[in-house]
């Protein structure tokens, strides 16, 4: 299905529950030959449209939109200056050829547990905003998953926009542990910021979904200062439950998580927030 | 299922053809329009010995549904001058040549914005090109190496 307008799509989606949406393709083309399967669905091919491409600031947010790619990101100075995690993050994601097409909306609604993009934009506290011939609706990203592949996306709600609140960072730190520099999908991934609105730490590729690791924030709000990573095991194994695959170890992920953390933070952890 | 008649810019010439909903624009340049210099490897974007352009960027034609490049510009390794692969061959950047033709488009790119040069280094812009012979090594070289005989870029170190 080839739409000219975002309502089109809309309708498009509200009238084939089956449709699948297609941005850069990065995750619906791959194997594409031998899934034969995927080949008599339903695809509504959103590259065309045009306004939901561009990134824009307010006074308070920057707003990426439903096809921002991460290379729009990499290439917006302002972005770089001002959430230097969103371009870390997104030079982490295979390499030009996967970042000239791979969009963040598409990162978030593919849902992998390994996400790379969806890390940082939960740190920065994102809001995913959906809409659909009903209306639209906004869900903020650290309540979007509820489950692996699970999330609050109905099938007719297409992402059009992520906001991301502009505030003032006294830290932030983002760290992908991989197989090699590039082209890897995340062993352990890990987004940490600190701002007005307090710590966020979200990590990657060791639990059934990108989610928030409170035990840890609530650490480092109170000022405890571990003596070394295996310090932090309790608070980790309340965030998160790793599992062996075949790209890693449940316990070479807890053990590297912590030392990230321990390591990546030596310099605040004992400071009170 | 329902053929889509679309016209598209190929390496600088206007070419209209019918694709199938299911095929992938390494295909259709292949099979249907006969550049063959694209070459497919894993099929999955890991390895981007099928890179093209779109548009001016690098993308791996494996994942771009022939559909999206409607009204859009494909430039494939055919459009270049064979002179530009001289420092490959002298850097020793060639061996078995199955990455080659994708190591040369996103190269050719980067000569084309040496600025990204400020922010990047040719290591991590090579890095969605795998080459299973040379070690790298000599590709990061003839790139420098061609930047430099252009009058862009800057020493790789």
């Amino acid at each position: 299905m080839l739409p000219g307008s975002v309502p089109e799509a809309l309708e498009l989606l509200a009238s084939d529950r089956a449709a699948i949406p297609i941005a850069g393709g990065t995750d619906v083309l791959v194997h594409w030959p031998i899934r034969l399967e995927a080949h008599d669905r339903t695809y509504v091919d959103l590259s065309p449209l045009d306004a939901l491409r561009p990134l824009s600031w307010t006074a308070d947010e920057l707003v990426l939109g439903g096809l921002t790619t991460y290379w729009d990101v990499i290439q917006e100075r302002r972005a770089r200056d001002e959430f230097p995690l969103l371009a870390a993050a997104a030079r982490q994601v295979g390499a030009i050829q996967i970042q000239a097409r791979g969009t963040w909306a598409g990162n978030i609604v593919n849902a992998s547990p390994a996400a790379d993009g969806v890390p940082v934009l939960m740190a920065y506290d994102a809001t995913v905003v959906l809409e659909s011939r009903r209306g639209r609706e906004e869900v903020p990203l650290d309540c979007f998953y509820s489950g692996y592949k699970e999330m609050q996306r109905r099938s007719d709600q297409l992402v059009v926009a992520i906001r991301i609140p502009r505030r003032r960072y006294s830290f932030q730190v983002f760290e992908k542990v991989g197989a090699r520099r590039a082209q890897a999908i995340a062993k352990v991934g890990l987004a940490v910021t600190h701002s007005e609105a307090g710590w966020r730490v979200v990590a990657a590729s060791v639990a059934p979904t990108i989610r928030r690791c409170r035990a840890l924030e609530r650490l480092l709000e109170t000022g405890f200062g571990p003596q070394g990573p295996d310090d932090l095991f309790p608070a980790i194994s309340q965030d998160v439950a790793p599992i062996d695959d075949i790209r890693s170890t449940a316990s070479y992920r807890r053990r590297v998580m912590a030392r990230l953390l321990f390591h990546g933070l030596r310099e605040q952890w004992g400071r009170r927030a | 299922m329902t053929t889509l008649t679309m016209t598209f810019t190929l390496n600088g010439k206007q070419v209209s053809v019918s694709v199938d909903p299911v095929d992938r624009l390494l295909d259709t340049l292949r099979y249907q329009l006969a550049l063959t210099g694209t070459k497919e490897g894993c099929g999955e974007g890991e390895c981007g010995a099928c890179t093209v352009h779109l548009d001016g960027l690098p993308v791996n034609s494996c994942l771009v549904p022939s559909y999206q490049v409607r009204g859009h510009r494909v430039d494939t390794i055919e459009s270049l001058d064979p002179r530009a692969l001289e420092p490959f061959e002298r850097c020793g950047a060639t061996q078995c040549g199955a990455c080659t033709p994708g190591v040369v488009m996103t190269a050719w790119w980067i000569g084309q914005h040496a600025d990204l040069l400020r922010t990047h280094t040719i290591r991590e812009l090579m890095a969605g090109n795998l080459c299973r012979c040379t070690g790298y090594d000599g590709i990061v070289d003839s790139v420098a190496e061609a930047l430099r005989e252009t009058g862009g870029g800057r020493r790789e170190t």
